[in-house]
């Protein structure tokens, strides 16, 4: 069974806590990215699972064993990709994908028999005689693949694990890693700092900052309802507005405008008693028109294609980004537009704790 | 025609900045090299003072076919076999117990690569005390050294290998140490949650990523052997029974004890040899083995 759960672990390096009381558990057969920053602590954490890094307090359970602390990695059932790929240089695609069942002393015929399905599942067979050196770097990818699927492990691990790859092969694999493991049914817990990837991939996402994890859930569920201001900025491209505000009365004031809340939100935001927020809205949620009330100077308009955003300065030197279909009319730069936003798409978070108010 | 003649400036601009280490290999190293392939074609007297003979190349073919250079060959290459690989052992052992993030493991280090600031003077002052009969470490052992090991036909090689060994620890286990530093640490993570036990990371990650530092050790390391005088000037000279009659010793007696310049440089043209194919398959191989990370 491909349970994994992290009960209150904490790792420290000397002074810097770089993991904070990790609750977390994953379920049998679920595609779980750990996403954050670089230096978020999602990697530690991950590494910590495999047992390359000692856990300095709370425990790591894989599967129904309990406390894995003093299980050594090699003994943890896992499989993992590395960033790097640490393929081994001197061993050829058949040796590296071999190397874990040897480990474990796979009788030869077998072996051979699963290094040819994974070598077949990621389309391998033409290269098994090859070095690492030989191949580009989707192809090393794969070998580093290989090697984790040829064996059915407790879990997959995987550490950044497109993120040597060129874009459009990322895209590729993106979708590629999804079928796979549905495929395999296989428990995966994927770090990654890319949230197209996390967005794009996981059943779940577990978001990290500065070693905490800071909201846990299904993508859709954080992109829509993020737990903090650090999410509501970092999941969404281009990130979510974030204004300071001030609660008046059932409105919150804006650069001199009042954006009125809706009933239950003002209702929420009223128990919560804070004078000071932060308040949020993303920027397809953000309309430029003639009778909108917010007025603001655009700075740039970048055009993306399919779509454009313009950024614009709002008459306090706050600056907000609106997203804009390709066929919309452009606004010039320096000129004076008004904004109007959706009163149903707006959040609302505590301006001390960061925290969400929620209707 | 401007590119032809840019060309020209430049190759005589790189001749020019080249000439001074021309001239000094020129001077210290090309002349005596050919001046001392040109003494072997001449015969020396038997007395100072009489005339050189112009022998061609039979004195070579004489002196490379003596049984007294043969012994000395045999010895010499037995001194390598007894040093190279013993030696490479002890320093990839230290070098792997001491690459490890323990603490203190900075003052182990420096331990076992501080013979590398021993001379090799001191360290056959040392070893010869340590092999004296009377106040070495067998007497103090309570184990009777006689006939002395130095003196001991059988012996005095392996003695003088051990002093070798020891004097070349330092290197060797530096060269290993910086060889498992270009090991990257993942490949070993990568092993530890592939399965793999200790004994197996080191056979098919740690020794196969060594290969190319351990070639370059066992060639370095037999180029040092061959070259050897030292420890056999001080402990030795040779003997006994000219057991330890190496190469660069053979080729120092006959020119100091025998003051015969014409058999010393056909000598020293046979040790150049031997270097000189070492020195090649060195950058044969390690050519081939480049392309490794």
């Amino acid at each position: 069974m491909g349970r994994v759960a992290f009960v209150g672990v904490t790792k420290r390096f000397d002074d810097v806590v770089a993991v904070d009381h990790l609750d977390l558990e994953i379920a049998d057969q679920e595609f779980l990215v750990l996403l954050g920053p670089s230096g978020c602590g999602k990697s530690t954490a991950l590494r910590m699972l495999a047992g390359l890094e000692d856990v300095s307090e709370g425990s790591i359970e894989i599967g129904f064993r309990g406390d894995m602390n003093n299980v050594e990695a090699k003994d943890r059932d896992l499989a993992m990709v590395f960033q790097s790929y640490a393929l081994y240089p001197h061993m050829t695609v058949r040796r590296n994908i071999e190397f874990p069942l040897k480990s474990r002393h796979v009788p030869k015929a077998e072996r051979d028999e699963l290094v040819a399905d994974a070598a077949q599942s990621l389309g391998l067979e033409a290269l098994l005689d090859r070095k690492p050196a030989q191949l580009s770097g989707g192809q090393r990818q794969r070998v580093a693949l290989a090697r984790a699927i040829v064996r059915r492990p407790t879990a997959f691990l995987m550490d950044e694990p497109l993120s040597n790859l060129d874009a459009k092969l990322r895209v590729q694999t993106r979708a590629e890693l999804i079928e796979l493991q549905q495929r395999l049914s296989a428990t995966f817990i994927y770090v990654t700092h890319d949230q197209v990837e996390a967005m794009t991939m996981g059943d779940r996402i577990a978001i990290m900052n500065e070693g905490r994890l800071q909201q846990v859930g299904p993508p859709q569920e954080v992109y829509d309802r993020p737990a903090n201001v650090f999410v509501a900025r970092f999941i969404g491209s281009p990130p979510m507005n974030t204004v300071a505000g001030e609660v008046v009365g059932d409105s919150i004031m804006v650069a001199g405008t009042a954006f009125p809340l809706p009933g239950p939100l003002a209702a929420a935001v009223r128990a919560a008693g804070c004078a000071a927020v932060v308040l949020g809205v993303r920027p397809e949620h953000l309309e430029i028109g003639a009778d909108g009330p917010l007025p603001a100077t655009v700075v740039v308009v970048e055009s993306l294609g399919h779509e454009r955003h313009v950024i614009c300065r709002l008459d306090d030197g706050q600056m907000v980004i609106v997203r804009i279909q390709s066929d919309e009319a452009v606004p010039a730069a320096e000129s004076t537009v008004r904004l109007s936003a959706d009163p149903g798409q707006l959040h609302v978070f505590d301006a001390a704790t960061e925290l969400r108010i929620d209707a | 025609m401007i590119s032809r003649q840019r060309r020209a400036r430049e190759m005589s601009l790189a001749y020019f900045l080249l000439l001074p280490s021309l001239a000094i290999f020129a001077l210290f190293v090309f002349y005596p090299f050919f001046k001392n392939f040109y003494l072997g074609l001449f015969r020396t007297p038997p007395f100072p003072g009489l005339p050189k003979t112009y022998v061609g190349f039979d004195q070579y073919s004489e002196v490379l076919s003596s049984s007294e250079f043969l012994n000395s060959l045999k010895t010499t290459i037995a001194f390598a076999i007894m040093t190279v690989p013993t030696g490479i052992v002890l320093g990839l052992g230290l070098a792997v117990l001491a690459h490890r993030q323990l603490r203190g493991v900075g003052i182990y280090r420096t331990i076992f690569s501080s013979t590398v600031a021993t001379s090799v003077a001191v360290a056959s002052v040392i070893f010869g005390t340590l092999f004296n009969p009377v106040v070495g470490l067998l007497p103090w052992l309570g184990i009777d050294p006689r006939p002395p090991i130095l003196d001991n036909p059988d012996l005095a090689l392996p003695a003088v290998a051990i002093v070798t060994i020891w004097q070349t620890l330092g290197l060797t286990f530096i060269l290993m140490s910086s060889g498992l530093q270009t090991i990257p640490e993942d490949l070993y993570e990568a092993a530890r949650v592939d399965g793999a036990t200790p004994t197996r990371r080191f056979w098919q990650v740690t020794l196969p990523l060594l290969s190319p530092t351990i070639f370059f050790a066992v060639v370095v390391g037999s180029i040092f052997a061959f070259q050897t005088f030292g420890q056999i000037d001080l402990l030795t000279q040779g003997g006994p029974l000219k057991r330890t009659n190496v190469l660069t010793y053979f080729i120092v007696t006959s020119l100091r004890q025998q003051n015969n310049d014409g058999k010393a440089a056909v000598l020293a043209v046979a040790l150049f040899s031997i270097t000189l194919v070492l020195t090649l398959i060195q950058v044969r191989v390690l050519e081939r083995r480049v392309h490794y990370a």
